[in-house]
């Protein structure tokens, strides 16, 4: 599990003890809840549920919506949003399939290029035609899907399984290498906004974009970078969908933004831009996929039976519930 | 103004293209279908509107279009009721459903007014939860009815007219009337241009909040149970499932600004018809479905874009 370090905007300086506090319950609820959520089932289900296999499968399929909700975060902490991430992952799953016979390494960066280039066209129409990000991502949307149902040819394509390609969703020394790609790209994404000109960048532009301009801040190329790297995520979650399921499904997708957005905010960053942090968002998203989790094992002790359809009621619920608190914990300072 | 008339003159291009170069265009059944398979998205783009127009956005309408069409059937297929007159059963459980769909829309107004959570989050809420809750009731099955009086709604034709279309336009008037000439039009658009100003003013802006999720959730109700009417089915995993960003694509091309402070009701219907009329053309014209996909989002991008310029 990577740490989780709140990051603030540049109007952090002084603060008082109770901002403090209510900074650290925003940014470490999440923390907290997922720590309870994990000893809950330890405790109940014993070593099924923190043995290997349950673990490495939860992180495995999860670490889709890790990658996404990683891009999403950067977006939404320069104050936009994008819903095109869940059918470009759609699309990158079947150029993957399509690519997946020149071997693995045309397979994976072939559709994160294709995911960057999205995402630069999205950023280019926002941040120089200054079209609003949810009229653009949304067009980027229908387009990524008629695209990805073109190239499938309306079907499903297959993997090469000879290539190599489907090594990616094995392990690699007992960790499944998607876990690994997502755990490396939250390392470079906790450096980049911590450490890097271009993190203070995308919280000034989210704090306040005017000031970020006359500062000199290069708005406009960090609006680009940051939903290129949101395609290039997605993208590379799409090539994960690739190797789990060794098919490129163009009708996936549907939806896995909002999920994304719904971890991010979860993770404690505020949709209004400015202020966020990258590792809470990956508890955000571990904590909602532990949700179906728990539910499972639930289900299989027989002790209740709850139909799976409780998992988008029981998952929008604590959505509730966590940006509530938000909203108390914010109108208290 | 002038964006308005260049919306209806693209449309009428649309139509003289379709009449001279689709066979069978200017047949009562080619019109029928396209109006058909609009009026949902009008309905539910209408409440978007307002929503919009007051600086909000709704996501939750999918969800809550799949509530009402799941507890429609709930009540009049129970079997504890089927000793009530029939008549008066259908008209219980349209009710029910759209109030239900309403008092949900409701929800969402509270968490914007009372919560002052942003509204695409706290609609947020309900479009993951909703759909589940309509699944739960159902447990995901499919629900098939055989309720001639029920299914008027979505396939009754009074004077030839699909009900369904007499239902939108009637919505569209009212709502675009109450816009242009009631102060509660005036207070929509006061709270979507200027919140703090309107607050200053004296308008009740936290009321027209609720009122406007309200309203958006009735109309979801609406078109819910006109979905399920049409099909003689519900099926809680379909209904309404990405209408959100159907209505919401309408609205843009429409011409009302997201941004909130205008609105143009006409307009939006005029946009869903476009949208529409565009896919069709494709569709008619041999061009693969994912293709019409790809050229109906650069329709969207385009005229959103000259909707800027202008403005």
């Amino acid at each position: 599990m990577t740490t989780t370090s709140p990051t603030i905007g540049r109007d952090a300086r002084q603060t008082s003890g109770w901002q403090r506090f209510t900074r650290l319950a925003q940014s470490q609820g999440a923390l907290l809840a997922l720590v309870l959520l994990v000893l809950f089932g330890v405790v109940r289900y014993g070593d099924t549920f923190y043995g290997n296999y349950n673990v490495a499968e939860v992180l495995r399929y999860n670490s889709m919506f890790g990658l996404i909700a990683l891009g999403m975060t950067f977006v939404i902490m320069t104050g936009g949003i994008d819903l095109s991430v869940g059918k470009m992952a759609a699309l990158a799953s079947v150029l993957a399939a399509l690519l997946s016979p020149y071997g693995a390494v045309a397979a994976f960066v072939g559709p994160v290029l294709v995911g960057v280039l999205v995402g630069v066209f999205n950023g280019y129409l926002i941040a120089h035609l200054k079209m609003p990000p949810f009229i653009v991502t949304l067009g980027t949307l229908l387009a990524t899907s008629g695209l990805a149902l073109i190239l499938a040819n309306n079907s499903f394509v297959s993997v090469d399984f000879n290539s190599g390609f489907i090594q990616i969703g094995k392990d690699f020394l007992g960790v499944p290498v998607p876990v690994i790609i997502m755990l490396i790209c939250y390392a470079i994404g906790i450096v980049t906004l911590n450490y890097t000109r271009f993190g203070r960048q995308v919280l000034a532009i989210g704090g306040n974009e005017e000031a970020a301009r006359l500062m000199g801040l290069p708005v406009e190329r960090t609006k680009i970078a940051v939903y290129a790297l949101s395609g290039g995520l997605a993208a590379m979650a799409g090539v994960i969908l690739a190797t789990l399921t060794f098919t490129g499904i163009p009708n996936e997708g549907l939806g896995w933004e909002l999920t994304a957005i719904a971890a991010v905010v979860v993770g404690g960053t505020v949709l209004t831009g400015g202020v966020g942090s990258v590792g809470t968002t990956l508890v955000g998203v571990l904590l909602l996929g532990l949700i179906f989790n728990i539910l499972n094992f639930e289900n299989g002790r027989g002790s209740i039976s709850l139909s799976p359809y409780w998992q988008s009621v029981i998952r929008g619920v604590f959505l509730l519930v966590v940006v509530i608190f938000q909203s108390r914990l914010a109108r208290r300072k | 103004m002038a964006q308005s008339y260049g919306l209806i003159g693209a449309l009428l291009l649309l139509i003289l293209f379709n009449i001279l170069f689709t066979p069978n265009f200017l047949t009562i059944q080619t019109i029928k279908i396209n109006l058909i398979q609009v009026s949902t998205i009008i309905i539910v783009a209408t409440g978007m509107t307002l929503v919009v127009a007051t600086g909000g956005i709704d996501l939750s309408v999918g969800s809550l279009m799949a509530i009402a069409g799941t507890v429609a059937p709930l009540i009049f297929l129970n079997p504890a009721l089927q000793s009530m007159n029939p008549t008066g059963l259908n008209v219980v459980a349209i009710l029910v459903a759209i109030l239900i769909a309403g008092l949900f829309g409701l929800f969402n107004g509270v968490l914007v007014t009372a919560f002052r959570i942003q509204p695409i989050i706290a609609t947020l809420v309900l479009f993951i939860a909703g759909r589940g809750i309509a699944q739960v009731l159902t447990n995901g099955n499919l629900q098939t009815f055989n309720n001639p009086g029920f299914q008027y709604i979505g396939v009754g034709q009074p004077f030839g007219i699909p009900l369904q279309v007499i239902l939108m336009l009637i919505i569209v008037a009212v709502v675009a009337w109450a816009m242009r000439v009631t102060v509660f039009g005036r207070y929509v658009l006061a709270t979507g241009g200027n919140e703090a100003a309107a607050r200053l003013a004296g308008v009740p802006v936290d009321r027209i909040k609720l009122a406007v999720y309200g309203i958006s959730g009735l109309l979801a109700g609406v078109a819910g149970l006109i979905a399920i009417a049409r099909n003689a089915s519900s099926d809680a995993n379909l209904v309404g499932l990405g209408i959100e960003l159907d209505a919401i694509a309408a609205v843009a091309v429409g011409g009302t600004p997201l941004t909130g402070g205008r609105a143009t009701v006409i307009g939006t219907m005029i946009g869903a018809m476009m949208i529409q009329l565009i896919r069709f053309t494709l569709l008619a014209k041999g061009v693969p479905e994912p293709v019409a996909r790809v050229v109906t989002a650069a329709i969207i991008l385009v005229s959103v874009y000259m909707q800027r310029q202008q403005s």
